[in-house]
Parts: C-alpha cells; structure tokens; sequence
C-alpha cells in the first residue's frame, strides 16, 4: 500500500511536537503536528525523515493510527546523536518532518486470508499501524495473530495496549522475552518460539515480520517450517537511509533501495540477499 | 480415565512411535503434578527424569551470585524439560520450576536410557526425536546471547 509523497520530499516541513511519552527506559513516543491544517496520510509501514534542527535527519516508521493522519506518531530509541535529540524534544518544540515515504505492509493484499504480525523489540512500533488497519476492518481478515518478542518484560513497548489486545477475542496475542526475573510469570524464551504456538491456516496466511535482521531471518525459517509460503512473508528492513526518495543510493540493498522499494519488501524479492555478508 | 499407554502416545515427543517401542518406553513413565512454585529439579542434583509437559507451565532458572535468579526460558504444554539426563554426569545444569499448575509424565531416564541401550532402534528413534529440540534450543540460544534487542554499539 502507498500514498503519494508531498510535493518537494526534500523539504522539511514545519512540525510542532504535541506530546511526548515514555515507552520504555531509552525508547520514546512523540505525538506530531503537521504544520498549517494538512492532513499526511500514511500507509502502515511507511516512515517519515525526521530532522532535529542543528543536529541532524534520521528515518522514523509511523507507529500511530494511519486513520488519525492529522497527528503523526513516532516511537523512537534514543541511541544515537540525533535519536536522543530527537527523543529529548518536548511539547511544542520545533522538528522538520519529510514524508511519508517508502511501501508498507501490504494490508490490502491480505484481505482474506490469515494475518501473522511477528514483532521483535522495537520492531512492534512499525507494526503497530497495520494492525490498527487489520482491526478497524477486522471481518475483512481471518484470524490474525501477533507474536512479540522482547529482552526482558521491563523492555515490552505499548505494553497496556498489548494488555488491551490481548483481551480481545478476535485476535491472538502472544509475547515473549529473552530473559526474566522470577516475578515474570509470562513465556521466556526467543521470538520465534512463538510460531509453532500460534492458531492460523499456514496454507492461507500472510506474514508480517519486523525486528533486527537476526531474527527476522529466524522468523522465516520458523514460517516456512510451520508451512507458510515464502512469497507471502513481508519484512521490514532497515538500511542507512539519507534521501528517502531513491537518489542516494545509501540504503542500497542489492538491486533495491530500501527507502523507495522497501522498507517492507517481500521476502521473496531479498531472499538471496539476507545471507550476504557484503550488504 | 487414560491409561499411561494413551498419555505416552498422545504426547507429541513420542506420537506416531511404533507400538512395540511404546510398550517398551512406557514402563519408564509414570503421571506426575506440581503446583505452582514447585521444583521439578534443582541445578547440581542429579539427573534422572526426562520430564513429558502434558499441561502447565515451566520455568527454567539459572542462580546468579548476588542477583535474583534469571528465568532463561519457559516451557509449556507438549513440551519437554530436562536434557542433562541423556549424557554423563547427569546432573541437572539449572534449575526448573513450576508457574502454574503442571501435568506431566515423568520417565525414568536410567530406565530410558537402559532401554535405549539394548534396543538401539528404539535409541535412534528416540535420538532422531530429541535432536530437532536440542539445535531448536542451541539456536534460540545463540539468538540470546547476540541480545539482539540490546542498545547498538
């Protein structure tokens, strides 16, 4: 699924930070403006170039409500220079924003069938828009399914709204953690782990996979041997991504960029590219 | 009610295993429960129990000096708990509790392995089963120790 992209995609635009949360102890959500009254909408997967004045531009996936384009939500790790900037910004502080850019998950194409979310740490924030896509026209899907892996409970994202899902009876929920304390009564144990556990028709489902490229290539090898079809797994991957609009070549991966063709692509279009060492 | 036969068949580790074998291994088994909080095993006794999970949840440990134990995996229904019984010292390499109410049935890995040992069909068998969990947990392991959700560098 893709929008089209604003006008100059070069340009920052204006934005003013409405709220700012924390997820977890250096993980961040900033709730954004865009400028003036425009809408931007996005499609679950997409992200925005976010560009802290005097410090610097970073590429940030969409985790909000893509039914909610007039305020634009970020979830973002503050590791690096322009990432704790950027997550140090409070109420009304100034940040430029590019975008959307890039193809999401394909939500659309998966009308019908059965829907695997498998999300590893911060993987579940670029997620997140497609499963509130999936459950505002839940009836359109079969059974959907959401595995989350993170390092420990203290590290769990959007964790009352896991809790909100998890009583949901039209959606199955399951979280994991690589390591726990004995007051941690919930599983331990990696991400993918999860798959053998979860209720789906491996013949008629689709999957969505996001987290650090390791597990993400741990998640298909647990999809193909639960039965799932290579050519219905999608990841989102990640890449030093600068121009955001293909012109760079900074996020090139193989034969694709992954700011323009990705950051969601098939797995079948980067299988042979995964295990490269070189990229 | 099942009989120990049926539990022992119906349980994933050893569905599908040819009946004579199952006559065999059965004689090991026996029905066991624990109630949440109670120990299955603790690190450094010895190993003597392959442990079938029928239903519950159990958590593996590993004491840290000065530090709350770390919980490292959690097994559920199906699942089997206690390797260190299938090589020598046999002794239990971290301890394993349960979290909840946990059936399971219990076999007797002297019994198991002394079967195994004179019948080696029945021992590839049950080789050939163990293995695929072994390099399933070697590999959920090595994903572990690369924290992959750690802070980069």
């Amino acid at each position: 699924m893709r929008l089209s992209m604003p006008s100059d995609p070069m340009r920052p635009a204006p934005t003013r930070v409405l709220t700012r949360r924390r997820e977890v102890a250096d993980t961040w959500t900033l709730e954004l403006e865009p400028g003036g009254t425009a809408e931007r909408p996005f499609a679950p997967g997409q992200f925005n170039m976010l560009y802290v004045f005097g410090v610097g531009e970073i590429p940030i996936s969409l985790s909000g409500d893509p039914a909610s384009p007039h305020r634009q939500v970020h979830t973002v790790r503050a590791v690096g220079p322009v990432s704790r900037a950027l997550a140090a910004l409070g109420p009304d502080a100034a940040v430029g924003v590019r975008g959307p850019f890039g193809q999401g998950w394909p939500v659309e194409a998966a009308a019908g069938a059965d829907v695997v979310l498998i999300a590893g740490g911060l993987g579940l924030a670029p997620l997140r828009p497609a499963l509130y896509y999936i459950l505002s026209r839940r009836a359109r899907y079969g059974r959907v399914v959401l595995l989350y892996g993170a390092r420990s409970p203290g590290d769990i994202l959007f964790r009352r709204e896991l809790e909100r899902w998890r009583r949901r009876t039209d959606l199955e929920v399951r979280v994991t953690v690589d390591h726990a304390g004995s007051d941690w009564l919930g599983r331990v144990g990696v991400a993918t782990n999860l798959v053998p556990l979860a209720s789906f028709d491996p013949g008629d489902t689709v999957a969505f996979v996001c987290g650090p490229e390791v597990m993400m290539r741990f998640a298909v090898a647990a999809l193909r041997e639960a039965g799932v079809d290579t050519a219905a797994i999608y990841l989102s991957m990640e890449r030093n991504m600068k121009c955001a609009i293909g012109h760079c070549g900074h996020c090139q991966f193989g034969p694709t960029f992954v700011c323009k063709d990705g950051p969601v692509l098939s797995f079948e279009r980067i299988r042979g590219l995964l295990s490269r060492k070189e990229i | 009610m099942k009989g120990i036969e049926q539990i022992v068949q119906e349980h994933p580790f050893f569905q599908g295993l040819d009946e004579a074998f199952c006559d065999l291994v059965c004689t090991c088994a026996r029905n066991v429960r624990f109630d949440s909080g109670e120990y299955l095993f603790q690190e450094g006794g010895v190993a003597d129990t392959l442990y079938l999970i029928r239903h519950g949840h159990v958590a593996l440990e590993i004491a840290v000096p000065g530090r709350p134990a770390v919980r490292f995996q959690t097994l559920g229904d199906d699942e089997l708990v206690g390797i260190s019984w299938l090589v020598p010292p046999y002794r239990w390499a971290y301890d394993a509790r349960a979290i909840e109410l946990t059936r399971a049935i219990a076999m007797d890995a002297g019994c198991l392995r002394g079967k195994c040992e004179s019948d080696h069909d029945l021992g590839y068998e049950v080789i050939k089963r163990l293995m695929p969990i072994l390099i399933g947990r070697l590999q959920a392991t090595r994903m572990q120790i690369l924290d992959v959700y750690g802070a980069p560098e």
